[in-house]
């Protein structure tokens, strides 16, 4: 679908405040209701707007730690990949996986409650993923910017 | 802290699929009256375990078809501001996510382009000029999955 500058005003309206009505959102966007309501769902219609995820506070819920572990494989093994991404989802603690063009070849988002329980996690369920050539830890202090507006 | 139980882990874990359901839809999934349900959520979004919304958009449709992630160590530590580096890295539309870290890198950031010279724009033109930059590395992203989580 053709995505045009109404639409793009209308998604960058969404992203600013996603709790909006529709009601709100045209009045926003400076539109109608009733095409504020069709665009957006020729938009969902369309994949281009997939949806709204609510986004999990884990502090709040006593996971205290928070880690990016940057991974690097053993290429030799043509099945390295496939073998490393089955195995890292079957960890309850790790919450992304997103796989790269660059320096390292994966990164897993994993959290603990607490260090020792993140030193618990390293050892026995990160350290024994398998085909791992290099490993390096950041750990997250604070979140400074997360996406609230895209440049659409 | 907040004790969750099985049926407020299935709240939650709902909602992380998709956050615009209502109280009436999530009951029904989840066998519990609508008030039941209401007042769950409520107790959920009192103690803070809710976040925020995020909305997912299919970003090369909207012609962003490079997504980027970024290491940064500051130079020269104790003589820029975090403050000011936070505030100018902040300000850049295409720097989705800014996150502080302790490590190999002081800042990780998630960067949004719409091919590989409009990122290298953004780099040269905007990244590599904020205060105190010093080493930057950079991985372009290939494939990103979520899961539930511990929930």
């Amino acid at each position: 679908m053709l995505v045009d500058d109404t639409d793009r005003r209308l998604l960058r309206q969404l992203c600013a405040q996603p709790e909006a009505s529709t009601t709100e959102l045209a009045r926003a966007a400076n539109l109608t209701e009733a095409t504020c309501w069709r665009r957006l769902e020729k938009l969902r219609k369309a994949g281009v707007l997939r949806g709204q995820r609510a986004v999990i506070n884990w502090r709040a819920l006593g996971w205290q730690v928070e880690v990016s572990l940057r991974i690097t494989l053993d290429k030799t093994n043509p099945r390295a990949f496939d073998e490393f991404l089955a195995a890292a989802r079957q960890v309850p603690e790790v919450l992304e996986i997103q796989t790269f063009l660059g320096r390292v070849d994966l990164r897993l988002n994993v959290i603990a409650r607490d260090m020792a329980h993140y030193q618990q996690i390293y050892r026995d369920r990160i350290l024994t993923l398998p085909h791992i050539a290099d490993l390096e830890a950041l750990m997250h202090l604070s979140d400074i910017k997360h996406a609230e507006s895209l440049p659409i | 802290m907040i004790e969750l139980d099985a049926t407020d882990r299935a709240l939650l874990r709902a909602l992380a699929q998709d956050a615009t359901q209502s109280a009436g839809a999530l009951g029904r999934q989840l066998g519990l009256s609508q008030p039941a349900t209401w007042r769950r959520l409520k107790r959920l979004r009192d103690a803070g375990a809710i976040a925020r919304r995020q909305v997912d958009l299919d970003l090369p449709a909207l012609g962003l078809g490079v997504t980027v992630f970024l290491g940064i160590s500051l130079a020269a530590k104790g003589r820029v501001s975090l403050t000011d580096f936070e505030r100018a890295v902040s300000a850049i539309p295409e720097v989705q996510t800014v996150q502080h870290v302790l490590g190999l890198y002081d800042y990780r950031l998630r960067v949004v382009a719409r091919d590989l010279s409009d990122f290298e724009r953004v780099l040269r033109r905007r990244i590599m000029t904020l205060p105190g930059v010093g080493a930057v590395d950079a991985n372009v992203l290939l494939s990103e999955e979520r899961l539930p989580g511990p929930l």
